[in-house]
């Protein structure tokens, strides 16, 4: 096990993060826009800022 | 009538798109591993991503069709010669009595006998693919938009393909500008906001088109967008926005002085994954589609070269969505950090 396969693990790991986060902000979303759907599109907009937040994280992970 | 034929366009755009990039061979390639000697499937379609994730000093329209493009090089004076004269990196090019080689997409400075002098350096202006779409699509912008402004002289009502832009305009300013900036301030980030927006746009979806353009998956290119809404953040600031970053107003002295390389970090780390974020989807996007393509080739039966089909039409179609979507999450959070840079606090 060399220093290349932990930063692979580590990699592999970020991005099940990463996903955890996005599904737990998608999922949250759309609890949301069922209590209240008048809501739906700043809840819309909040939702895709959290996620690419999350997203920039992944990615920074990845190409590191 | 008018939806269904432009369903009908959209869907066959798609499909040539599939088949031009399978087809686009990595001819400049073929001299690594010698004349003649035919590569395995594998390498050729690794080949084929690499070569298309990288910028070029050809247009290459369609296998064995390459468009040359003006080279200039800063050579203690300007080199400018057509990229023709490399016959894809198989000759060198001379110039002024110096002679230049073209390998793998970089020109390098050689003696008369390809010999790569290593203590040379010189600078490449070359207009390539990647800017020659850039102006391309300045162009195009220009147009469309003057047109656009010019048809309010007339009547309330643009006329062709104003139509398809107006609302668009007015996303921006309703749902972008608007709610992040506030109504205050939000003027005077239109243009740069929009603009920004229907550039992004535009060249994601053209990296959808059969031409192999790859502009915004080009991290050069989403630098220097991201640099540009880091200079306009800062030089339109207020004092409130210094006054967060280098004292943090309503913290103890110790947490101030803890938060103030926070801050400061955080004004860099910002318009940095503005860049990451715009080049790593555009550049997985364009992977993934081209390694569908490649499947479908590689695959050995009718019904799996079908199935790798249809997945990659779905794919396509998916990459659409996200070429819109990245631009406006690039516009959206630009707006973001522009309204954090005009706020207004009036108590804490």
């Amino acid at each position: 096990m060399d220093a290349e396969t932990f930063a692979m693990i580590g990699k592999g790991l970020i991005v099940i993060g990463a996903g955890l986060g996005i599904g737990k902000i998608g999922g949250s979303a759309m609890d949301a826009i069922a209590r209240q759907p008048e809501a739906t599109a700043k809840i819309q907009t909040a939702m895709i800022i959290a996620a690419a937040l999350i997203e920039g994280i992944g990615f920074a992970a990845l190409f590191a | 009538m008018m939806k269904a034929k432009l369903n009908i366009i959209a869907t066959l755009l798609v499909l040539f798109s599939t088949t031009a990039f399978a087809l686009e061979h990595p001819d400049d390639h073929s001299h690594d591993h010698g004349e003649g000697q035919t590569m395995d499937l594998k390498t050729e379609i690794k080949q084929t991503i690499k070569h298309h994730l990288k910028d070029a000093h050809y247009f290459e329209l369609y296998h064995g069709l390459a468009m040359p493009l003006p080279v200039i090089i800063w050579d203690n004076g300007i080199h400018l010669f057509m990229s023709s004269s490399f016959d894809h990196g198989h000759a060198l090019a001379n110039s002024k009595g110096n002679y230049y080689n073209l390998d793998h997409g970089k020109i390098y400075k050689t003696d008369s006998e390809g010999h790569v002098l290593d203590n040379q350096s010189i600078i490449d202006f070359s207009i390539t693919k990647n800017v020659l779409v850039i102006i391309l699509m300045c162009a195009f912008l220009l147009i469309s938009f003057s047109k656009l402004a010019r048809s309010y002289k007339k009547g309330p009502i643009p006329t062709g393909f104003g139509r398809i832009l107006e609302p668009l305009v007015l996303f921006v300013r309703d749902d972008i500008a608007i709610p992040n900036i506030g109504e205050k301030h939000y003027k005077k980030y239109m243009s740069y906001l929009l603009t920004v927006f229907f550039f992004i746009w535009f060249l994601n979806l053209s990296g959808m088109m059969p031409l192999g353009i790859n502009v915004t998956g080009s991290i050069v290119v989403t630098f220097s967008l991201a640099l540009i809404t880091y200079f306009i953040t800062q030089f339109t600031a207020n004092k409130n926005y210094w006054g967060h970053i280098f004292w943090m107003p309503g913290v103890p002295v110790p947490m101030k002085i803890i938060l103030l390389p926070i801050e400061l970090l955080g004004t860099i780390i910002k318009p940095f994954s503005l860049m990451i974020r715009l080049y790593a989807n555009i550049t997985a996007g364009h992977v993934v589609l081209m390694s569908l393509i490649g499947l479908i080739y590689a695959a050995q039966h009718w019904l799996a070269n079908g199935a790798f089909f249809g997945l990659t039409l779905f794919l396509g179609v998916i990459e659409l969505l996200v070429a819109f979507l990245q631009a406006y999450i690039f516009t959206m959070l630009t707006a973001l950090y522009f309204g954090s840079a005009v706020e207004e606090h009036d108590d804490h």
